[in-house]
């Protein structure tokens, strides 16, 4: 503004374009450099926190964490028979079952009759399932949405999040995650 | 049956882009001229088939047809009908159709009326318009096709994320964009400028209503967008510097800065290199920030589906037009920067600090918002938030405002102060007056006093053009730069009480306690539960009696949906002359057997905060003015010059009958 003239210098013509290549050079960096997304619960190594759930569903017991000090480690899965990936999920916990794995199940927010149809649709592959109607357990032990599964060990401990559902090629992850729990 | 329909116009919107494209750039060249009047109505046409795309989609979500994978993704049939619709623009894909619908329809519209300029700078500036919406058509039809089918169909849908469903989301996103993208016009004005060399008054008079029309939905999407989050996300703030809301704020300045510097450009035929540069930058900006916020690379609280493989198809768009862009402006704007001169005291000499002082702002909120990336290059995560923005932004603020004060009153071209003695100390004296009045009350901090001090001076100074002057007898244009500078003052007038004077208290009431915030009494009276059509909710019923007066009742929600699951909280908000009383309900806190629960009450007492938006709204107040003036005039001039025709015939018809005669 000094200046009263405006007229610009010749290589101040280009000043916005270097700019903006630096811009570009920057973004390229963020973009090729993958940033990790994925929030690790912060309960893991934690125990589980107290909690003594109702039965969700006639004819299997509710779930209390007094059931994950059995010695042996057991899958903890959270669902809910509304949520549409849990459906999807329900043959590979079908398969894990299968090969001899534990699983217990937390229904969130769910309807007696309804989860009774998700499990007649899908197969029952849970031990216990118990109701958490307000979230509460949910959200205690760091999980943020539905499905999904902890590795629980033989002592009670968190050993491993799983956020979202489990794919079918993720079965030896997850069986291998159980195995280290064991130790 | 409507998801093929969509992708059809889709497809052909995108064809005809194409040719208007080509028969554009053909009409420049010598052997092409007979190109050139298929350009207007296949733009025209083009903005239509965009526009009956989208009412496709909204159709789709109308009616929550499942098998449309966007649908499944973000909708359920539960929801109420004006969610259902606001849901289409709510994600990603159908947020970028409404994208390449308000380019078309904004071209379109251009095409169709904008007559004032040499007709090969409109089919430059139209083949531009069609090259930048070619890009985003095939980013649609190629990377994020909203008509997507899915098979087999799911049974029900997702849901739509809890926090969008309010009436606030069906309004905010859809002005933001007309704002966002309406600067595409901008951006294409200056290409076609930059092709042809044509830089001068009529073009800046021709570009400025375009300008200014997307700055007003700018404005007001920005205000009714800060309102928004101020009563949904429950946190009692206003403004965030979240990534999401420097996007909306940077093409915003950018425009702010332009239409000062296209009015020096109309006006006295200056600032010529300048005035095309902004209007590059303006649409570049909204096209920056739709790349920083779509691909992922900053986290926001606004997070659309990140894919990084949509990331690297914007990062390309970007670097081709903006790129471009930029390359045509190096090469073409040495041949026409020489512009006229004006002395260091003139309105050309306010209107260039201004543009300074907007420009750097939009520097600082840049570098703030790229900040974390540059960081995290070298391997740290860090984010800048308010501590580095506001005093940041203030330092080119403060100075702009004072020039703000004197600017209007200079003549163009040379003046000198001495001539303006009294209404150049007068907003100074005022400013002054508060500023001590509000330090002598004390325990206010540095800035906001600053705020307090400068606000009235600004609206003091708004007015002053005024002074003298037949009200009647003022030009459209000069009332709307009078209301949108007083807006300024107002806005700021809100922010500065919002700091200096907020009361906030965070407790953790059984029902029937009482506490205190400010000048109220709250009494939580009760907490039940109540349902909507897809969410239950306790709601706390606070009687608020304001210095011992009559309650008023206030209910606060915390609501959990069912689809998705996700618990929100509702504040209530209840309305005085002189602020805002605002209340949260949290959770419930497990108290012992005999006492029973404690609710979390957080409750602020924010004086004047309103003030902020009833600002804002007088800003766009202004900007629609100054358009409806401008638009007048524009017609006023068509009917004069049509009349002088008419009677230049009728001459001319007198003396050839009178020829005729003898």
């Amino acid at each position: 503004m000094s200046d009263p003239t405006p007229k610009a210098p010749r290589w101040a013509l280009w000043l916005p374009l270097a700019l903006f290549l630096g811009f570009v050079g920057l973004v390229i960096v963020g973009l090729v450099r993958p940033a990790s997304h994925d929030i690790p619960s912060r309960m893991i190594g934690q125990p589980l926190p107290r909690f003594d759930l109702r039965p969700a569903a006639d004819g299997l017991p509710g779930l209390s964490n007094r059931d994950f000090a059995g010695g042996r480690p057991r899958l903890l899965n959270i669902f809910a028979s509304w949520c549409i990936p849990c459906g999807v999920e329900a043959p590979v916990l079908a398969e894990l079952q299968r090969q001899g794995v534990q699983i217990d199940g937390i229904a969130i927010r769910d309807h007696k009759d309804e989860l009774a149809a998700f499990l007649a649709r899908n197969g029952n592959p849970y031990a216990r399932i118990g109701a958490d109607d307000i979230s509460a357990v949910q959200l205690a032990i760091g999980s943020s949405g539905v499905p999904e599964s902890f590795v629980i060990d033989g002592k009670g401990v968190i050993r491993y999040q799983h956020i979202g559902d489990i794919r079918p090629e993720q079965v030896p992850m997850i069986l291998q995650k159980l195995k280290e729990a064991e130790r | 049956m409507f998801a093929e329909l969509g992708l059809a116009a889709l497809w052909l919107a995108a064809a005809l882009a194409a040719l208007q494209l080509l028969a554009g750039g053909m009409a420049l060249t010598d052997g092409g001229r007979s190109f050139g009047p298929l350009v207007r109505p296949v733009a025209i046409v083009q903005g239509l088939l965009a526009a009956a795309a989208f009412l496709a989609l909204i159709v789709l979500f109308a009616q929550t047809d499942l098998s449309v994978k966007l649908v499944a993704e973000n909708s359920h049939s539960a929801k109420p009908l004006l969610y259902k619709v606001a849901g289409t623009w709510g994600n990603h894909e159908g947020s970028m159709l409404l994208w390449v619908t308000v380019m078309g329809l904004a071209g379109g519209f251009v095409a169709l009326i904008e007559r004032r300029l040499p007709e090969r700078t409109m089919l430059a500036t139209l083949a531009g318009q069609a090259f930048v919406s070619l890009g985003f058509y095939a980013f649609l039809l190629f990377a994020s096709n909203p008509f997507a089918r899915l098979d087999p169909a799911p049974p029900e849908g997702n849901g739509l994320n809890p926090l969008l469903q309010d009436p606030g989301l069906a309004f905010h996103p859809p002005t933001l964009y007309l704002g966002y993208v309406g600067l595409s016009i901008a951006f294409s004005f200056a290409i076609g400028a930059l092709v042809t060399r044509e830089v001068g008054p009529a073009f800046a008079r021709a570009m400025r209503p375009w300008v200014l029309g997307a700055w007003i939905f700018l404005t007001i999407g920005i205000t009714a967008g800060s309102y928004w989050a101020y009563y949904v996300l429950g946190w009692g703030g206003w403004w965030f510097w979240d990534p999401v809301e420097n996007a909306s704020l940077m093409p915003w300045l950018a425009a702010t800065a332009l239409l000062h510097s296209a009015s020096v450009l109309a006006a006295r035929n200056a600032l010529r290199a300048w005035t095309i540069m902004l209007g590059v930058v303006a649409f570049s900006m909204s096209m920056v920030g739709t790349f920083l916020v779509r691909s992922g690379i900053l986290t926001s609280v606004h997070a659309f589906a990140v894919d990084p493989r949509r990331g690297s198809f914007i990062l390309v768009l970007l670097a081709i037009y903006i790129g471009g862009a930029l390359l045509l402006f190096g090469l073409r704007a040495a041949t026409v920067t020489e512009g006229e001169r004006f002395a260091v005291t003139s309105r050309e000499a306010g209107l260039v600090f201004n543009n300074v002082m907007l420009s750097s702002i939009l520097g600082i909120v840049l570098i703030g918002t790229l900040y974390p990336l540059v960081t995290e290059a070298m391997g740290e995560k860090v984010s800048v938030g308010p501590p580095y923005f506001t005093p940041m932004s203030a330092v080119f603020a403060v100075p702009m405002l004072l020039v703000l004060m004197v600017g209007p009153l200079l003549r163009w071209r040379r003046d000198s102060l001495s001539r303006h003695k009294l209404p150049v100390l007068a907003p100074f004296a005022v400013g002054l007056a508060a500023g001590i009045a509000f330090a002598a009350r004390g325990g206010i901090a540095v800035m906001p006093l600053l705020g307090l001090a400068l606000a009235p001076a600004v609206a003091f100074a708004s007015l002053l053009p005024l002074r003298g002057r037949s009200l009647r007898r003022v030009p459209l244009a000069t009332w709307g730069m009078v209301v949108a500078h007083l807006g300024v003052a107002v806005a700021l007038f809100g922010m500065a009480c919002d700091s200096a004077f907020t009361r906030e208290r965070l407790i953790a009431a059984r029902i029937g306690e009482s506490a205190q915030v400010g000048p109220w009494t709250i009494r939580l009276a009760g907490v039940m539960p109540v349902a909507g059509p897809n969410w239950t909710a306790m709601e706390g019923r606070l009687e608020a009696s304001y210095a011992g007066g009559a309650p008023v009742l206030l209910r606060p929600q915390g609501r959990s949906f069912w689809a998705p699951p996700q618990n929100t909280t509702v504040s209530a908000l209840h309305t005085r002359w002189n602020g805002q009383l605002y209340t949260v309900i949290g959770d419930e806190v497990q108290g012992s057997q005999a006492e029973g629960g404690r609710w979390q009450l957080r409750l602020w007492w924010k004086p004047f905060v309103p003030l902020i938006w009833y600002g804002g709204g007088l800003i766009g107040l202004g900007g629609l003015l100054a358009l409806l003036g401008r638009v007048f005039a524009d017609l006023k001039r068509i009917r004069v010059r049509a009349k002088v025709a008419v009677r230049r015939e009728d001459i001319a018809a007198v003396k050839a009958g009178g020829r005729a005669g003898r």
